[in-house]
């Protein structure tokens, strides 16, 4: 291991989340976004191929040190840490509405799942899953919601492309122009 | 919420409100226990069915049940009209319903995804865990009234003070909330010590009760519980339990 692959690992160890590329760089500005992948990628192969007890994980846009996954009950056995809370189906739902349509308004979740979503909604952005990402040019110009970094964070995603993509479900669907024709 | 037995032609089944997210989610809930084709709802008996579960509702919970139920019974009636030979524009009623249904089963099956996936990360634990505050056992108060009014000029220096401008300080009233606590234990003869405030009770209330029940206690007026570090208070009457 370089000097960077292991300025990125205390980096990684040092944050309490998943740190970006490009607040990786400011560790070295002399090092390059090559430079800096090539640093990522030895720090993965080290704890792959060291046995160690961590595993560097590419997740929410950035990266981020986890325990590995076999380790999970007996840490949480030993009440070490606590495993996040569950989120409820209601919330489950109106997130992947959210995650997939967004920008997305309140009425179109609510036609979607077919009951009032505004506490669910209210608490998901209070948790930091989803947040209002601009306003609709309908009428009353009605507030649009996405997804967070912290939604990828939960999911352990990358990113949003690594969905699933609508073809690939079991269940064929309208398309979302379709959708918005319809009262 | 109570369970709500549906007695089918064939089979008797039972639904338990509590477990869906919503209207369409019960729907498809009764006719994957019936095995009924989506594409083809018997849509008189899924209506009534329907009807008969929100029956047990309550009004709240009604609200977002009573409109699917409308919408199902406009389309029962629209099934039962008769529809002229020569229309080419006519659509079977049930389309709407067919659609929404499946676009809710893509979403139930969206939400399996998540969970699997939510549940795979949360077996991986990232830095940042914060330690639980240690549990302490229970000291008695010992400390004279000097050192009583240092911490709570303490407590008051520490509360940050943006000034926008001067208010005059409000003097704490020290012997009201005596009073009102005497009063408080006389009637029930403990009490807890959030119960003196409601939300528009101010700093200046909460020092005055602060330094009362302080002084109670040192005086041997009242008992003071705490069972952990700033956890809620409670205050028994000491006097009764000695007199009695």
């Amino acid at each position: 291991m370089n000097r960077l692959s292991q300025l990125v690992e205390a980096a990684l160890f040092a944050a309490d989340g998943p740190v970006s590329l490009n607040a990786l760089g400011a560790l070295d500005r002399d090092a390059s976004r090559s430079e800096l992948m090539q640093a990522l990628d030895t720090l993965r192969s080290e704890f792959r191929e060291g046995q160690h007890g961590v595993e560097l994980v590419e997740v929410a846009e950035g990266f981020q040190l986890l325990t590995r996954r076999e380790f999970a009950d007996s840490i949480a056995r030993a009440q070490l840490v606590t495993r996040p809370r569950r989120l409820s189906g209601p919330a489950l739902e109106t997130l992947a509405i959210i995650a997939y349509r967004q920008p997305v308004g309140r009425a179109e979740i609510e036609e979607i799942r077919g009951v009032s979503v505004e506490s669910v909604l209210r608490s998901l952005q209070e948790r930091g899953l989803i947040d209002v990402v601009g306003r609709s040019e309908g009428t009353g110009r009605p507030l649009l919601y996405g997804t967070t970094l912290e939604f990828l964070e939960l999911l352990g995603l990358k990113n949003l492309t690594e969905l699933p993509r609508l073809e690939e479900l079991s269940v064929a669907l309208r398309s979302p122009e379709e959708a918005s024709g319809m009262g | 919420m109570t369970n709500t037995a549906l007695v089918d032609a064939d089979r008797p089944f039972l639904v338990e409100l509590e477990s869906f997210s919503g209207p369409l989610d019960l729907l498809l809930h009764l006719i994957r226990e019936q095995e009924i084709d989506i594409a083809d709802i018997p849509i008189a008996r899924i209506a009534d069915q329907f009807l008969d579960v929100i029956e047990t509702l309550g009004l709240n919970e009604a609200a977002n049940y009573l409109e699917m139920a409308a919408w199902l019974l406009r389309i029962k009636i629209q099934v039962l009209l008769p529809r002229p030979f020569d229309d080419e524009n006519w659509e079977d009623p049930r389309a709407q319903l067919v659609r929404r249904l499946l676009e809710y089963e893509q979403v139930r099956e969206l939400v399996r995804w998540l969970e699997e996936r939510a549940d795979l990360r949360s077996a991986q634990f990232g830095r940042g865990y914060i330690e639980e505050p240690p549990v302490l056992d229970p000291t008695p108060i010992q400390l004279d009234m000097d050192e009583m009014m240092a911490a709570v000029e303490r407590v008051l220096e520490a509360i940050p003070r943006r000034v926008l401008h001067r208010v005059v300080p409000r003097p704490l009233d020290v012997e009201g909330a005596t009073e009102r606590i005497l009063e408080m234990l006389k009637r029930d003869g403990k009490m807890r010590f959030a119960e003196l405030f409601d939300d528009y009770s101010t700093v200046a209330d909460v020092l005055s009760a602060l330094v009362a029940i302080l002084e109670l206690a040192r005086k041997g007026r009242i008992r003071l519980r705490q069972r952990k570090p700033f956890g809620n208070m409670g205050i028994s009457d000491e006097s009764a339990v000695t007199a009695g």
